[in-house]
């Protein structure tokens, strides 16, 4: 008991990121370097057809036509897209007992706290473990299917439900939508697709855990989410890489569609390796999330946690097409040492009496730059559209730089579209009044982010909102005192 | 329980304490009184470690303990507790939360078991019962939009959650009407035993009709000029403190 209670203390205040072992396990992996070669053996790795195939080439014919967006408050070295291994998964020891994971994998979950035993994970949780870049196993899908929901990875969904993927891949995120989302659908290796058909509540959260392991790779998963009408889903999505000195790239897209009164949650908690104090290594996280509330009544709400990452670049965004349709963007931000992050969110109301909620929560701390950027923007036939955006920026120490580019472009005179913006610091004074009432100077820290971030966070399912306290705790180790 | 030895503190190079003596036994109950100005806050900010002010000279001990050795938060667990003249407001974090892990930190400081939620929660019931302080300032934010009087109330209520050996209250009556007045005051007399003591800084003698003190000190200009039993108080009530100033 003690002895579990030294652990827990001892994980909270250690400060090192705790997620960055390596799992020595056989992989196989193609030759680093990107051409139309490439994408052709990715897709025979991953033994699609011929359709996919066509996607992906088009797509990487676009993206040679591109250029790395600039715009971003960030500072990105060059990157050589000629020195990444742009696919990798973990070989399976016994090629012929087909079903069985890899006992090494298997403990590799464990250990990062997320058990692939049915018996033994989080009650309520299902979930889709990705290493590198393939899926590893998915738990509950059988119990899933029971009420007709698909969740799976996106290879098998490929495979599997091909007329799905063929609706509803790249529709709310266009091959040719940016740099990075182009990059994506050229190389994608895997992710988890998920689909709530009409009527259906979806008796357990959904999850994908997404696990960098190999060195020299890029991780690029797409996750598509389909909420046929009357449905609901929360989803939620963790991530962690092992501490290298090298740069690694993680382009992802998530893909939401929402029809008639559907409601998806979907909630991250991003905790990619940082780097080091002095910024070397770390996860270049360039990444696209939108959601269409194609119906009307329908609901999108996002909730991210960003406490990881050398370089964050994410915008999770709804296009509030249906009319009555909301829109959501909750965040909490942190970036300590030399982390950079740039995120926020785009509303984009369409549909009449379209209503969007944002509330962002940077912390910044050592050298780090974390802005918030945000869009929204209400169409001409947009009736009576909302908008309330509260964006709050926290500053530890002097050294770091919180900024806010909150745009607003209004083409319908009934909008109402308020922002609030506040900037502040952790004073001494109120740590001093938390140590005078025996609390250390981490955890006064800790309770006082807490406390700031306390909206966003409850917007978490529970024991992931515990989870998320300790690890912005953790983030900040060291910034203060 | 509480031994200052010839005292000196800086705040940015000056001189605000100037060589302060006192001893306080379990037991006693302490006011010090004195102009604006003359360092009441500052002793109890240094008594409480506040890193901003510089002991540069003298000793301090409690309970056998330098005190001036001990951390912030070491000295709290210790059991020395400071009610602020202007407490402090904590956006988002909630009492309830604030006072587990207060109370939490305490306990394993002493080699107690934490607390289960339950028994937490009977104790805030108890406490807030006694000190009379409204469950609707306890399941708020820690001082956020408290009028200044609740603030000082909150301050007694922390002091009885905390069960500390030396309180020190730096002006806990100042901006407190008549009932609230005789609430905090009963609060601490009902927190009185024979084994802790405390430092009551006041500038009424108002507030020692309720706590009776036993020992009264005046603080002018860094020192504490002048000691005495609670006539002190009444004394300075009819005269002000010029015959203090002037006797210098
Ligand atoms: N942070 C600070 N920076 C500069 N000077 C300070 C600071 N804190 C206190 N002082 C100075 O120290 C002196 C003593 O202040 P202190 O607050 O201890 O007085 P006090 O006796 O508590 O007065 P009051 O009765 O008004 O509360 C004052 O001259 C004050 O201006
Ligand atoms: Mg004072």
């Amino acid at each position: 008991m003690a002895n579990d209670q030294d652990k827990i203390l001892d994980e909270v205040t250690s400060g090192d990121y705790k997620y960055g072992f390596v799992t020595d396990i056989e992989t196989d992996t193609i030759p680093k370097g990107l051409s139309e070669d490439v994408v052709r053996l990715i897709s025979s790795k991953k033994e699609e057809p011929e359709w996919m195939l066509e996607f992906r080439l088009k797509a990487y014919r676009h993206w040679l036509t591109m250029e790395m967006p600039q715009w971003a408050h960030l500072n990105v070295p060059e990157i050589d897209y000629q020195e990444i291994i742009f696919y990798a998964a973990p070989r399976k020891k016994n090629p012929n007992s087909s079903e069985e994971i890899d006992p090494e994998l298997k403990e590799t979950f464990e250990k990062l706290g997320i058990p692939l035993n049915e018996q033994k994970i989080l009650a309520g949780v299902a979930v889709d473990a990705v290493m590198d870049s393939s899926s590893v196993k998915t738990t509950f899908s059988e119990t899933l299917s029971e009420h007709g929901i698909i969740f799976c990875s996106m290879s098998e969904a490929i495979r599997n439900h091909p007329d799905l993927i063929k609706k509803y891949l790249a529709s709310v995120v266009p091959y040719t939508d940016n740099f990075f989302a182009t990059l994506n659908c050229a190389v994608f290796s895997d992710g988890s697709f998920c689909y709530i058909p009409k009527g259906v509540r979806c008796p357990m959260e959904l999850s994908t855990y997404f696990r960098i392991n190999a060195a020299n790779t890029g991780q690029f998963e797409r996750t598509l989410i389909v909420a046929e009408e009357d449905s609901y889903v929360s989803y939620l999505e963790g991530c962690t890489a092992p501490m290298r000195d090298e740069n690694q790239l993680h382009a992802a897209v998530v893909e939401i569609v929402a029809l008639d009164n559907a409601e998806v949650k979907y909630s991250t908690v991003q905790n990619w390796y940082p780097g080091d104090k002095n910024g070397k290594g770390g996860i270049y996280n360039f990444v696209t999330k939108r959601g269409i509330c194609r119906g009307k009544n329908s609901k999108i709400s996002w909730t991210q946690v960003e406490t990881g990452s050398a370089i964050t670049w994410k915008y999770p965004s709804c296009i509030l097409l249906g009319d009555n349709s909301y829109g959501e963007f909750y965040s909490v931000a942190v970036t300590n040492n030399h982390q950079q992050a740039d995120t926020g969110t785009k509303m984009i109301h369409i549909g009449k009496n379209t209503r969007s909620r944002i509330v962002s929560k940077g912390i910044s701390a050592g050298v780090s730059n974390n802005s918030y950027r945000g869009l929204v923007k209400v169409l001409k036939g947009s009736e009576n559209a909302r908008n309330f955006s509260q964006c709050d920026s926290l500053l530890l120490g002097d050294k770091c730089g919180a900024h806010t580019f909150p745009y607003i472009e209004v083409d319908n005179p009934t909008a109402i579209v308020e922002h609030e913006a506040t900037t502040s610091k952790i004073g001494e004074d109120q740590i001093f009044y938390c140590n005078q009432r025996g609390l250390s100077t981490e955890d006064a820290v800790g309770l006082i982010i807490n406390g700031y971030a306390k909206e966003v966070l409850n917007k978490l399912p529970m024991e992931f909102a515990v989870e998320a306290q300790k690890l912005l705790q953790i983030s900040l180790e060291g910034s203060v005192g | 329980m509480l031994k200052i030895k010839d005292l000196h503190a800086n705040i940015k190079g000056k001189e605000i304490l100037r060589g302060i003596n006192l001893e306080i036994k379990a037991g006693e109950v302490h006011a010090i009184m004195g102009p604006n100005g003359s360092g009441k806050s500052t002793l109890a900010a240094v008594l409480a470690g506040r890193e901003i002010f510089e002991v540069t000279h003298g000793e301090v001990t409690f309970n056998d303990k330098n005190l001036l050795e001990l951390s912030p938060e070491d000295r709290s667990r210790e059991g020395l507790f400071l009610g602020f003249q202007y407490p402090i407001e904590i956006p988002g974090v909630s009492m309830v939360n604030f006072m587990k892990a207060a109370v939490n930190e305490q306990r394993k400081h002493r080699g107690l078991e934490q607390l289960s939620p339950a028994d937490f929660l009977k104790m805030m019931r108890e406490k807030k019962e006694l000190v009379e302080i409204d469950s609707a300032l306890t399941n708020r934010s820690v001082n956020e939009g408290f009028s200044g009087g609740e603030k000082k109330k909150n301050e007694i209520f922390q002091m009885a959650m905390l069960d500390p050996k030396l309180s020190i209250l730096d002006e806990t009556d100042s901006g407190l009407d008549i009932d609230a007045l005789r609430i905090v005051a009963n609060g601490v007399n009902k927190l009185k035993t024979a084994n802790n003591a405390s430092i009551v800084i006041t500038h009424y003698q108002r507030l020692l009709d309720y706590i009776v003190p036993d020992h009264v000190h005046i603080l002018y200009n860094g020192r504490i000029v002048k000691s005495a039993g609670k006539e002190l108080a009444l004394e300075l009530e009819e005269k002000g403190y010029d015959w203090i100033k002037n006797g210098e």
